[in-house]
């Protein structure tokens, strides 16, 4: 009647185990994944010890580095404090409460996904064009990340036994009280994963930050790195963004893991009846709700709306967008495709074996989740100019960049659709005469195929809403819709730049939507 | 302390799930609930709790009213405490601050007493999830029992266990709830526990109480044939009154207790039931020697057999033959006797 523990998850994982140590080429090619993607960081971590010691401490210890550190700190603890005072309640009123239209309103409070930062940042100057600075990046950010808490705690919700509250009160605890000690512990877990994800969002977050001039890590690098006689400064500023993200990346894994553990009994579930709001409540929870929607979507989504009829002085050019949403699938796509074929290995090894040297080099594969993409933008840019300069500002760096960037995605969705088939049937297929290649292509990457599609479409589509490292390392003249977006917003033409920004919030809907989905899962399975 | 419930109505939409229920529980007593999946016994064990507000009806714990016109005491201030199915134990807590949960700050001497009263002291600072089963049942009963609660309830506690285990575990709980003396109530839709632990059984079948007795009781005078069907395996077979206290059926004459006349229906059960081989016939007689079969079918269990008779008249009877002897093959034929009385029950 309680919890339902992870069962078919772990269950098709199982027979990996019996697979025993993993076949040299594939861990060979795997093992070159890991390599290609820690090349931006190691190679930061290269020029920066080339500086020497005393230069990093000069850099270290520089009253605008402190400040920096200062400010993205507390930009991230104040996101992050409001995101969970304000997702907390949403998620009970969603998934414990008799509020009107509930599944309505999940889809209205994932919505804002689909927003990119830099988007909701640019539709709020151009309604409210004198916003800048701390509070105005806090408030931005703070809408479009609190999906990232409201999602899996109304999911934790949702799930909890109430047969806890219940105990609760019968042991004396009135019904306030047997919530809080109850339901509320068992969806912290949740929530500080939720948290997790919303500081890294807002440590790694280039655009809102760029335009509404908050000198946090990712804006005083890319200056640094544009002002271009301080490349040490934005180096070494780089790592200590990076480690702070590590710390974030390390902590979140801490916490999924404790959740496990956390699941006691097993068998079928009882959902909790929802708790009868009263007249004057319902209003007040349909007030909180709507105001919450109407900040976090109707403001944007008006100003994107008024901007479009308004026009521009100069009158909108269909061959630019085409061209530029053009420019943005070529370039995502090469990202999308070098992406998929550097998961492959990784993800078939994940899946399948369980060796120390998989893990690592699964581990490896994924830095890309902690590597902010200013990071990857300053280190490319490095590695082209002084290694290969033929290469600096080519399609095939920044498609490089965007493949070791969102890899992590890939991976994931290699890896859970090859274990979601069983390896008998790739082991049947040797029985009847095929040799290793040959009788996984017709078994497992047969059934697979949808799977690592998927997982390339998802990293196609996030791709093209990619930023600050398109803006680093792409060739002189290619403009994408992320970048077109950005050069109208920075000279205030905010008319010009709403079909940009319209385009780019319906491209981020596919992912948003396939996030949501995740996420509402994450705590029922 | 002794429940007494009056005319109880309770239901979760506007159709009543219970409608005008009587019972009355005495203090100290163990009773169970007995009854098939929407039968409205959690329905009751809700209403009991407090999770529930009943339409119409009384319930009172002892000389206190906790539900009644204008009276609901909510589940905090009704002194009842519950172990739900499979234990839901608080997991963000170890053992000793579930336990701890409904008892003021400071009260370890008495987290000590009632893990001593279940045998778990040795898991006083172990974690939910590394508990067995059995375990989490066992602290979910002494986090139950810690606030010493006027009634406790118990909703179907061991349904998620296997099975020897469960047998095991209803004799230990028995004797800690016997040990405390509190009024207990079990909802449970197993005949064979509610039989083996309670002192009184409570039959209910549509929302209604249909009998409530001791375990002999409803097992030996089911009130009718429902009853008789549900609290054990029952052989039925047609009977028609010959008077004085006797029924003609496929296996003779056999004495009934409970008043008949015309045509009915015999209750057996198939412990009731013994074995023999057929006299040899003699020519002169005319009649067929009653209880006279064929072995159809013979499953051997070990401890018994089950062996499954065609009557002349077609009618298939289970029969019990105790473990030790070999059981008859197929075929062979037989003759069923009956010991004891059966009950009867109109058509």
């Amino acid at each position: 009647m309680t919890y339902t523990v992870p069962a078919a998850r772990e269950r098709v994982s199982q027979p990996k185990r019996f697979l025993g140590s993993p076949p040299r080429l594939l861990f060979v090619a795997g093992a070159v994944t890991a390599t290609v993607s820690l090349i931006p960081l190691a190679y930061l971590v290269v020029r920066v010890a080339e500086a020497g010691l005393a230069r990093i401490i000069d850099v270290l210890l520089r009253p605008r580095t402190l400040e920096t550190v200062a400010t993205s700190v507390s930009l991230v603890v104040v996101v992050v404090s409001a995101c969970l005072v304000i997702g907390i309640p949403t998620a009970w009123m969603l998934a414990r409460s008799t509020v009107p239209l509930r599944a309505m309103w999940v889809v209205l409070v994932a919505l804002p996904l689909a927003i990119p930062s830099y988007v909701a940042a640019y539709a709020w100057l151009a309604q409210f064009p004198s916003m800048s600075g701390f509070w105005a990046a806090a408030l931005i950010l703070t809408l479009v990340s609190t999906p990232y808490v409201v999602l899996p705690v109304t999911a934790s919700f949702r799930s909890s036994d109430p047969a806890l509250e219940e105990v609760a009160r019968s042991l004396g605890r009135g019904p306030l009280r047997a919530f809080l000690t109850t339901t509320l512990p068992q969806a912290w877990p949740a929530a500080a994963g939720g948290a997790l994800l919303v500081a890294l969002y807002v440590l790694s977050d280039f655009g809102a930050v760029a335009l509404l001039r908050v000198d946090a890590f990712t804006r005083v690098i890319y200056a640094s790195y544009r002002a271009s006689f301080d490349r040490v400064s934005a180096a070494v500023l780089a790592l200590v963004l990076v480690g702070l993200a590590a710390l974030l990346v390390l902590a979140e894994r801490r916490i999924r893991g404790r959740t496990r553990r956390w699941r006691v009994a097993t068998g079928t579930q009882r959902t909790a009846a929802p708790v009868r709001l009263s007249p004057l409540q319902t209003v007040g929870a349909l007030a909180w709700l709507t105001a919450l929607t109407a900040l976090a979507l109707g403001v944007p989504l008006v100003s994107l709306i008024l901007r479009m009829l308004e026009g521009s002085r100069s009158p909108l050019s269909w061959t630019e967008l085409a061209s530029a949403a053009l420019t943005s699938i070529g370039v995502a796509t090469a990202g999308a495709v070098l992406a998929v074929l550097l998961a492959l290995p990784v993800g078939i090894l994940a899946a399948r074996y369980r060796t120390r040297g998989v893990r690592t080099i699964e581990t490896a594969s994924y830095s890309g989740h902690a590597l902010p993409a200013v990071v990857i933008g300053l280190s490319l840019v490095f590695l082209t100019l002084s290694v290969f300069p033929a290469a600096y500002q080519t399609v095939f760096v920044l498609a490089f960049a965007y493949a070791v960037l969102f890899l992590p995605k890939a991976i994931g969705a290699t890896r859970s659709a090859t274990a979601s088939v069983s390896p008998v049937l790739e082991q049947t297929a040797r029985t009847l005469g095929r040799g290793p290649l040959r009788a996984w292509s017709s078994t497992t990457l047969r059934l697979t195929l949808p799977g690592i599609a998927a997982g390339g479409l998802l990293v196609l589509l996030t791709a093209m809403k990619e930023l600050p490292a398109t803006l680093m390392l792409r060739p002189t003249g290619l403009d994408t819709l992320a970048t077109e977006l950005w050069s109208r917003t920075e000279i205030a033409a905010y008319g010009a730049a709403a079909p940009y920004a319209i385009a780019l919030v319906v491209l981020a809907a596919v992912p948003a939507w396939l996030l949501s989905r995740t996420m509402l899962a994450s705590s029922d399975a | 302390m002794q429940v007494e419930v009056r005319g109880l109505d309770a239901g979760y939409g506007p159709v009543p799930v219970l409608t005008g229920l009587d019972l009355t529980i005495p203090s100290g007593a163990l009773a169970a609930v007995l009854g098939q999946s929407g039968s409205g016994k959690t329905t009751l064990l809700r209403a009991l709790a407090g999770f529930l507000r009943p339409t119409a009806g009384t319930i009172h714990f002892g000389e206190r009213l906790v539900v009644g016109p204008g009276t609901f005491v909510p589940p905090e201030k009704r002194k009842v405490g519950i172990v739900p199915q499979e234990g839901a134990l608080f997991p963000h807590l170890d053992v000793t601050d579930n336990v701890a949960f409904g008892l003021p700050r400071g009260s370890q001497a008495r987290v000590d007493e009632v893990l001593d009263l279940v045998g778990m002291r040795d898991f006083a600072h172990a974690r939910p999830h590394d508990l067995s089963g059995g375990q989490q049942q066992r602290i979910a009963l002494a986090r139950a029992l810690a606030p010493e609660p006027d009634v406790v309830l118990l909703d179907e506690p061991f349904t998620a266990l296997d099975a020897n285990l469960r047998q095991r575990l209803r004799a230990e709980v028995r004797d800690v709830l016997r040990e405390v003396g509190t009024t207990a109530i079990l909802v449970t839709h197993d005949q064979e526990e509610a039989l083996s632990t309670a002192d009184l059984v409570a039959v209910m079948r549509d929302g209604r109480l249909v009998q409530v007795g001791t375990p002999l009781e409803v097992y030996d005078a089911p009130a009718d044939l429902g009853v008789a069907r549900f609290v054990g395996e029952a052989v039925e077979l047609p009977a028609r009154a010959v008077g004085g206290d006797l029924v003609a059926c496929p296996l003779g004459d056999v004495p009934v207790r409970g008043a008949v006349q015309g045509e009915a229906v015999v209750i057996l059960r198939p412990e009731q039931l013994v074995l023999s081989c057929p006299v040899a016939v003699t020519d002169a007689q005319d009649t067929p020697q009653p209880g006279r079969g064929v072995v159809r079918e013979a499953s051997y269990h070990g401890h018994d057999s089950l062996v499954r008779v065609e009557l002349a008249d077609g009618s298939v009877v289970p029969v019990r033959v105790p473990g030790g002897t070999p059981p008859p093959l197929p075929g062979d034929e037989v003759v069923v006797g009956v010991t004891g009385s059966g009950r009867v029950y109109p058509v």
